[in-house]
């Protein structure tokens, strides 16, 4: 593998980093918002707000937020495959009779 | 049939099952027996690591727990769930795509040290053994309550079925147990919680029916009445600064727990390790989402059964007078008027009620069929025959590989590697049976440790180990010193009632922050001392920025010609 070649293959593999890293970003703070912020730091506001039979504040703490942790890692999952693709990314696996990992 | 017979042959069956899959699950080489040949589907993965998650704590205490607290049992539900969001997004797929074996593996490869390695696998070995303890202690309670067996003989029964298919299985067994056990445990838990929803709000689905219906709103005005807390509203129990730091230390330690981060090792991909986290939180949120549902029916329901009910009647219910008989429930008259009374003042409070029953006595409050509370022990011991193997499996690899292989005989055979790991965990199977039999008076203080030094050490380690190239040795072996010391020496100061027997804590709490959220400032501290010191030292190899270049990366189809 030539120099340049070395070079371009690293820029592609910068930008997957890159975008990945910011798919991240964002999902992190979603979570934070939900859990540390929802359900603890307003959770004293939100207490006063009616969500059916619940206190807003106290459906997050105890139900909400576990749905949007499920919601957070299926579209990570999602986004990611979609990503892979995108960038041609070869899938690792094993195989069973050399007990190997090759590339496909 | 009565409880006991129909208990009994659950058991046996489930049991049968769990030693037949260990029999068929035969470990052949080490992959098979340390990572199941990274062989397993991410649904099966799934499963399995939501059945290692949950312990005989989250099956029989937790709803119980969250009962008693009210709004503040959140630190348990977040706590515990969005750790997986740290692991899917953090750490699993890289931690696949390094693709060894165990989590000091990767810190001692990434930190090109056999000194940090250590360090990883002690740590490894001390959070898996507090744990497990408690779990082989479970499987006696459950045996002495629905079977009246010993709880030494109940313990000694435990061990030798796990003994069996995590010697013989090793990790491959131990994998397909626990997808068994998943099912047994999650179907204990939902017939009981659907019946009780039914019954209070006419709704079978726990969730909608906590939601939708008025019962919480009931539970917290009837507690407001009888001088108790008001159960909706949050900081009733523990301070926001603490409810805070608690969900944060749990939710970190999680992503950190060695016998959790293990399991992602074992499915075939690094996009099955990304939808296996999926799988396992679905499979663990249809739990903890539940719990609370079963907390406030169980609650509102047990209330209604006792307040201002005549004596005699009450103990005339066949389960009133068995979970008496087994000092879990207490009823006494004591201003002599025939009648109960609940209040929030211990002299005339005349119920008392222990939070494991909350779980345990539903199916008998809501009469059910005795086949539902034979499922529930089945269920019980499922939880807790599925995490010890797991922390088993994660203590044993510590010494067999991480100690023995990697650092003692890097030139071992395989055949050698093998029969040190099944001798490994034959001998941690005892010790934590022996701990189980005589557990060590402050094991529920323990646990503190676990989840705390977890976050203090091992996620920061892992973390800035993929997330911070220019990460080098110096760096991560300061952090985690500064990390363990700290979180270690603060929690012993502030347990020190329970740990050496002194009349107060030294120590009450480090900022406001009590023992169980103390690992989020070892945490910071593991971060900052780690960022400085790598800054101020030698850069790490070229071979280890390599390797985390490639950790981070897939192979991209028109790059190498790989």
């Amino acid at each position: 593998m030539d120099d340049h070649a070395k070079r371009e293959l690293s820029e592609k593999q910068k930008a997957y980093w890159a975008k990945n890293t910011r798919l991240i970003r964002t999902l992190l703070i979603i979570w934070a918002l939900v859990s540390y912020g929802a359900a603890i730091v307003l959770a004293v506001p939100l207490h006063n707000i009616q969500f059916f039979g619940l206190p807003l504040a106290f459906w997050f703490a105890q139900q909400g937020s576990i749905l949007v942790f499920i919601g957070l890692i299926w579209y990570y999952a999602k986004r990611l495959d979609a990503l892979d693709q995108e960038f041609g990314a070869r899938e690792v696996i094993l195989t069973k009779d050399t007990g190997k990992e090759v590339s496909h | 049939m009565s409880v006991e017979t129909l208990t009994l042959i659950l058991v046996v069956l489930t049991f049968g099952i769990y030693i037949y899959i260990g029999w068929w699950a035969k470990a052949k080489d080490t992959s098979s027996f340390f990572v199941a040949g990274k062989g397993i589907p991410a649904v099966a993965n799934g499963a399995a690591i939501a059945a290692d998650w949950m312990s005989a704590a989250s099956f029989i205490s937790m709803a119980g727990l969250i009962a008693f607290m009210g709004y503040d049992g959140t630190i348990y539900l977040m706590g515990w769930t969005g750790g997986y969001v740290l692991l899917a997004l953090l750490l699993a797929p890289y931690l696949r795509k390094f693709g060894r074996y165990t989590v000091p593996d990767f810190v001692g490869d990434r930190y090109y040290s056999n000194g940090v390695r250590a360090v990883a696998a002690i740590a490894t070995i001390f959070i898996s053994l507090t744990y497990v303890a408690g779990q082989m202690r479970g499987v006696g309670i459950v045996f002495s309550r629905y079977l009246q067996v010993d709880i030494v003989v109940g313990v000694l029964i435990g061990m030798a079925i796990v003994a069996f298919f995590a010697v013989l299985g090793g990790m491959k067994g131990i994998t397909w147990t626990q997808v068994i056990q998943y099912f047994v445990l999650i179907i204990a838990y939902l017939i009981p919680a659907v019946a009780i929803a039914l019954k209070l709000t006419g709704n079978p689905i726990p969730q909608l029916a906590l939601t939708f219906s008025d019962i919480a709103q009931r539970l917290s005005t009837l507690q407001v009445e009888l001088g108790l807390k008001e159960y909706l509203a949050p900081f009733q129990e523990l301070s926001a600064i603490n409810v805070f730091a608690v969900t944060l230390a749990l939710m970190v330690g999680t992503a950190g727990l060695p016998h959790v981060i293990t399991r992602f090792y074992t499915v075939k991909s690094v996009r099955a390790a990304r939808w296996s986290a999926l799988w396992a939180i679905v499979f663990i949120g249809l739990l903890y989402t539940t719990a609370p549902a079963i907390g406030v029916f169980a609650k509102y329901n047990l209330i209604n059964s006792f307040q201002n009910q005549s004596l005699d009647q009450v103990r005339q219910e066949a389960w009133v007078s068995k979970w008496e008989s087994t000092g879990l429930l207490k009823l006494e008259d004591k201003n002599n008027d025939g009648v109960l009374q609940l209040t929030s003042d211990n002299n005339t409070n005349e119920v008392t009620i222990d939070k494991d029953i909350i779980v345990l006595a539903t199916p008998e409050v809501a009469q059910l069929s005795p086949f539902i509370i034979a499922l529930v022990a089945a269920g019980g011991l499922a939880a807790a025959l599925s995490t010890a193997s797991g922390l088993l499996l994660a203590m044993s690899s510590a010494v067999s590989h991480d100690f023995y292989y990697r650092i003692l005989r890097p030139d071992a055979t395989e055949q050698q590697r093998l029969r040190v790991s099944r001798i490994m965990i034959f001998l941690s199977v005892l010790v934590a049976g022996y701990f189980g039999i005589y557990p060590p008076g402050f094991v529920g203080e323990v646990v503190a440790f676990a989840f705390g030094l977890a976050a203090a050490s091992l996620f920061p380690a892992i973390f800035l180990g993929i997330f911070d190239q220019r990460m080098n040795r110096e760096g991560a072996v300061a952090g985690i010193l500064t990390g363990l010391i700290f979180t270690f020496v603060m929690i012993l100061l502030m347990r020190s009632q329970q740990i050496f027997g002194t009349e107060q804590p030294i120590l009450s709490s480090f900022l406001g922050i009590n023992a169980q959220g103390i690992g989020v400032v070892g945490m910071v501290l593991n971060f900052v001392v780690a960022y400085f010191v790598s800054r101020a030292t030698a850069a790490p190899p070229a071979e280890i920025q390599r390797m985390v270049e490639d950790i981070r990366t897939p192979d991209l189809a028109d790059g190498q010609a790989s």
